[in-house]
């Protein structure tokens, strides 16, 4: 007798083991794609519409107009003939003069090399098909009638373009110099204000950290005061010290500081705490043992500086390098008010789509603006990542030692720097309590009458108020929200991939580039969202996604440091992870959740350059308000009013004090030992 | 829990601007008129109006320009009142304006209607270019006030003058435009390369000039009268000059926007804008009306400064335009690297 041996090729498969998956990581997965739903609405989608519309040209088709001359007497005798034909029989017109903008025009006379106005011919002309378009005069004609024109009205005929693709925008781009001449003035800019702040910024920060120096306090809070501003505000601080009519005019010697000098001064002014944050956490963190082997190694404080000191902080410092290039590259407000003839990118966006409604060409310099933007992004991450685990357990924190002379040295340094920044605010609260700089100084409330001026008086004041509070409230939750589920769910590697690439794409879009994206997404009849288009809601969505990264970093870095334990054993607790979120997370992580709303609230109390071409007159900004009145000569009103959103930001940051101050001592007891 | 909350206010928040919606008409007007101005205009309009609530947008001349035409396929306007004649012509050419004919409109001036009938947009009034010269400044750089535009040329006034770019502000481009009217197109191309010379930068808006002038940062702002009668009127040190060869002007016209809920409420408001009355509130900041005998003498408004007025040709402008900004750019814009 045989056993029946199992045959292995007709063995079934057995059940494929795959991890059930419960009602909490459905949910969790369900919410996890809302969110990055969302950040594909407001983000991806709008991107998608300008690049398209940057790759959009509009060329006047010959090919659509049908043409009849008459003889001297009025008699139609000769056969209609196309424009097109004619064009390539006698070649008039050139094929580059026939690709324009969306306003291009084509005076239709210039076919006809011996036109004569005063002549008796008379002319016919009409549309071939639908899509065709010409104006007489200023009426526009697109239907397929024939219109018969005497010579004098022919000569009023333009023809208008009709729209196709092609990458004419981008030729046209790098063929017109005023155009291209930007590239380089907003990288020279970028960079020159780049070394100039790190370095400033480096010797603050080393300073507060690394002296003995006295007031530590106070310049760290002078140090992050610019945060606070419109970016615009040290620019016009800038025109009443150095203008024609300023207060410290003969610093200058003669230059102007409508132009780079101005623009580098007041980025430094607006990009200063940036820098100095990043580099103040790289140099807090460092170990003495480093520096007691220095010391017994006999090396020389200038040797110690350059082989323990600068290495330790160097990706503090290149990637302070990198913030403060995006920054300053994508920057707007600074170089409207300020600049004067020196145009920048962010500036040349401004002036294609508003001055000269050229909105191709406005998503072409887009694009030529993200490319640096992107790449300082990229190696910025790239830094960040690296930075790890310079302190060890074992490490020993680095205290520093008195040095009278060290420290004076540091304190008369830190009190210039805190000086400047405190000027640059007094100058402008003091000329916005002037009269009438400089002929009549009394002073007077004048300025603050903001209902006079233009820009939309007090009410953009309480909407920027409303937005900031809606931003950080909405953003809070929804960054929050979207950085527990990206962190704590299970599995999904993919997905969760995806979703981490969507958070960090904000970082690297430029302000301008993101509203100019949704003005081509949102005011689009075919979309359904259109409707939220002027309204407080896009300005909403607009803030949150362009401050997306940095809260969601923050969120991430505050839920990393929360055991997974938690999530495992209220899954053996059979408790439901939203429960687990409300009574856990949520007030361990308090703090950062703070932290992130000031965060979003200051951020879109002061943002300029995304909103700019998204409010509308029910929703007119506080930062906008600054710009416009600048715009309209009313320099003193604007400084009136950037500097309400000052004491503005300074109350919410006091307010946010005390509150965490309160939190932390009913939730954050367990953090003490 | 947030989220749900957040979904709550926002629906709370959408039914309320539903129910104030259908209490009364709002019309959004969008205007590039100075904003001071604004209020009065609204007041004057509700006394015989007051179902109509007007919701301004207000931006200068070539931003709002800007917005309408990027909103062609979804006009967020109901009606455009005080924007510049060139902008509507623009926005004639595509289509974008509902013509109508204005009770009372046979009372204007034929030269501040449209030629069409029914027209499609009608006139309010004209601001005028003018010179702004700070006399105080002035008389520190030791400069003599010119009385011409081709005085400006002169080389004692390099680095003085102060004018709007053409590219994004109404008053630069009508300064522009009559330039190359007066002086033809070489004419004009060769008088502006002059004038660069001079020119300490170019601003974005057409009344900061005038304002800048007004507070000494600069002794010569090209801008426009109104401007600068109302800083005069402020305490600065002006004088305003009326360039003897004559002056560019512009108008401000009305027109209803295409496609508008809002037909009716929108014909009410063009047609008060060709009223008498409106026209005495035009004439506030306005030396010059749409409505023939209304205009009043302006304080500190130059003197002969109507009969400098050149024969505008609108058409000229509007159909050019873009190729005098391009080539505008490619002269002065490109060549504004620093010194």
């Amino acid at each position: 007798m045989t056993v029946p041996q199992p045959d292995v090729d007709t063995l079934p498969a057995g059940p494929i083991i795959k991890g059930k998956l419960s009602r909490d990581d459905i949910l969790m997965r369900g919410g996890m794609a809302v969110i990055a739903l969302y950040l594909v609405i407001t983000l991806v989608l709008p991107l998608y519409a300008m690049f398209s519309k940057s790759f959009s040209t509009y060329r006047i088709e010959l090919t659509q107009y049908e043409v009849q001359v008459s003889d001297e007497a009025g008699q139609f005798n000769t056969p209609a003939f196309i424009l097109a034909n004619l064009n390539q029989q006698y070649n008039t017109v050139p094929k580059e003069e026939l690709s324009t903008g969306s306003g291009g025009r084509l005076g239709a006379t210039k076919f006809f090399p011996d036109f004569s106005f005063r002549s008796s011919v008379m002319y016919r002309i009409r549309n071939l098909h639908d899509a065709g378009r010409f104006l007489i005069g200023s009426a526009l004609k697109d239907d397929t009638d024939w219109h018969e024109l005497d010579s004098n009205t022919f000569r009023r005929v333009q023809l208008r373009p009709v729209k196709s693709t092609g990458i004419t925008n981008f030729v046209n781009y790098f063929s017109t110099p005023a155009l291209f001449n930007s590239i380089k003035n907003s990288l020279l800019i970028s960079i020159i204000s780049t070394i100039i702040t790190v370095t400033l910024a480096f010797w603050f920060a080393y300073a507060l950290n690394r002296s003995c120096m006295r007031f530590k306090g106070m310049f760290r809070l002078i140090a992050m005061a610019p945060i606070l501003v419109p970016s615009l505000l040290p620019g016009i601080a800038l025109v009443y010290l150095f203008g024609a009519q300023g207060i410290l005019k003969g610093l200058l010697f003669g230059a102007s500081i409508y132009g780079p000098i101005g623009i580098v001064i007041g980025s430094v002014f607006f990009t200063f705490p940036h820098a100095f944050l990043i580099i103040s956490t790289a140099l807090a963190i460092s170990d003495a043992r480093l520096y007691e082997a220095a010391v017994s190694l006999k090396a020389s404080p200038w040797r110690t500086f350059w082989t323990v000191t600068i290495p330790g902080a160097r990706y503090g410092l290149i990637s302070a390098a990198f913030v403060v290039f995006n920054l300053v590259i994508t920057d707007f407000g600074l170089p409207k008010v300020i600049g004067g003839q020196f145009n920048v990118l962010a500036v040349d966006i401004y002036k294609q789509v508003i001055g000269q409604q050229n909105f191709e060409m406005g998503a072409v310099v887009s694009v030529v603006l993200i490319i640096p933007a992107i790449f300082a992004f990229a190696i910025d991450r790239l830094v960040q990542s690296k930075q790890v685990a310079l302190l060890t357990a074992r490490s020993v924190p680095f205290a520093p030692t008195p040095s009278t002379k060290r420290d004076s040295i540091f304190l008369i340094y830190c009190s210039v720097i805190g000086l400047f920044v405190v000027g640059i605010l007094a100058i402008c609260q003091f000329a916005a309590l002037i009269k009438f700089w400089p002929y009549d100084l009394s002073l007077s409330l004048n300025n603050y009458q903001f209902d006079k001026m233009d820009g939309g008086g007090w009410r953009a004041y309480y909407n920027s108020i409303k937005l900031a509070l809606l931003t950080a409230v909405i953003g809070t939750s929804i960054v929050f929200f979207g950085a527990y589920l990206v962190d704590k769910s299970n599995g999904f590697r993919g997905g969760r991939a995806v979703f981490q690439m969507f958070a960090m794409l904000p970082m690297a879009i430029p302000g301008m580039v993101l509203g100019l994206a949704y003005i081509f997404f949102f005011n689009n009849p075919d979309n359904p969202l259109n409707t939220i288009y002027g309204t407080m809601a896009i300005l909403v969505v607009c803030t949150v996604t362009h401050f997306y990264t940095v809260s969601h970093l923050t969120a991430v870095t505050a839920l990393k440091q929360m055991d997974r334990e938690f999530e495992s054993v209220s899954a053996s607790l059979k408790q439901p992870t939203i429960k687990l979120f409300s009574r856990v997370t949520i007030p361990v992580c308090m703090p950062t959740i703070l932290d992130i709303s000031i965060y979003l609230f200051v951020n879109a109390m002061t943002t300029v350059s995304a909103v700019v071409f998204l409010y509308s007159p029910k929703t007119a900004l506080a930062s906008i308000a600054v710009l416009n009145m600048d715009d309209a000569g009313d320099i003193a009103p604007a400084a009136a009013m950037g500097m309400m959103i000052f004491y503005t930001n300074a109350a919410a940051r006091i307010l946010h004090l005390i509150i965490s101050k309160g939190f932390l001592k009913r939730t954050q007891a367990w953090r003490e030992r | 829990m947030n989220l749900r909350s957040t979904i709550l206010t926002s629906l709370a928040t959408s039914a309320i601007f539903a129910t104030s919606l259908m209490a009364e008409t709002e019309l959004t007007v969008y205007t590039a008129i100075e904003a001071e101005d604004l209020a009065r205009y609204a007041e004057t309009f509700n006394a015989s109006h007051p179902d109509i609530t007007i919701n301004w947008v207000r931006d200068s001349t070539g931003i709002i320009t800007a917005k309408l035409l990027a909103e062609r396929d979804n006009p967020q306007a109901d009606v455009v009142w005080g924007l510049a004649g060139t902008s509507l012509l623009l926005l004639k050419a595509d289509g974008m304006l509902e013509a109508y004919k204005p009770a009372g409109v046979e009372n204007l001036d034929s030269k501040f209607v449209d030629g069409d009938n029914p027209p499609a947009w009608v006139g309010m009034d004209a601001w005028v270019a003018a010179v702004c010269y700070n006399t105080v400044e002035a008389g520190k750089a030791g400069l003599t006030p010119p009385t011409s535009w081709k005085d400006l040329t002169d080389p004692q006034y390099a680095g003085h003058i102060i004018m709007p770019n053409p590219n994004s502000s109404g008053t630069g481009f009508l300064d522009v435009s009559s330039w190359l009217q007066m002086f033809g197109n070489a004419g004009g191309w060769s008088y502006m390369d002059d004038l660069h010379q001079n020119i300490a930068r170019y601003t974005h808006s057409g009344s900061k000039p005038c304002k800048l002038a007004a507070a000494g940062e600069i002794p010569i702002g090209i801008s426009f009268a109104f401007r600068g009668a109302k800083s005069k009127a402020a305490g600065a040190p002006l004088e305003i000059i009326v360039p003897s060869e004559g002056v560019g002007w512009e108008m401000e016209a009305t027109a209803i926007i295409a496609g508008t809920a809002h037909l009716e409420a929108a014909q009410k408001l063009v047609d008060f804008s060709v009223t008498r009355e409106a026209n005495e509130m035009y004439n506030k900041g306005y030396a010059v009306v749409a409505y023939p005998g209304v205009a009043k003498p302006v304080e500190f408004f130059p003197e002969g400064l109507i009969d400098a007025m050149i024969p505008n040709d609108f058409e000229f402008a509007a159909n050019n335009r873009a190729t005098i900004l391009k080539e505008w750019q490619s002269r002065y814009d490109g060549k504004s690297d620093p010194k």
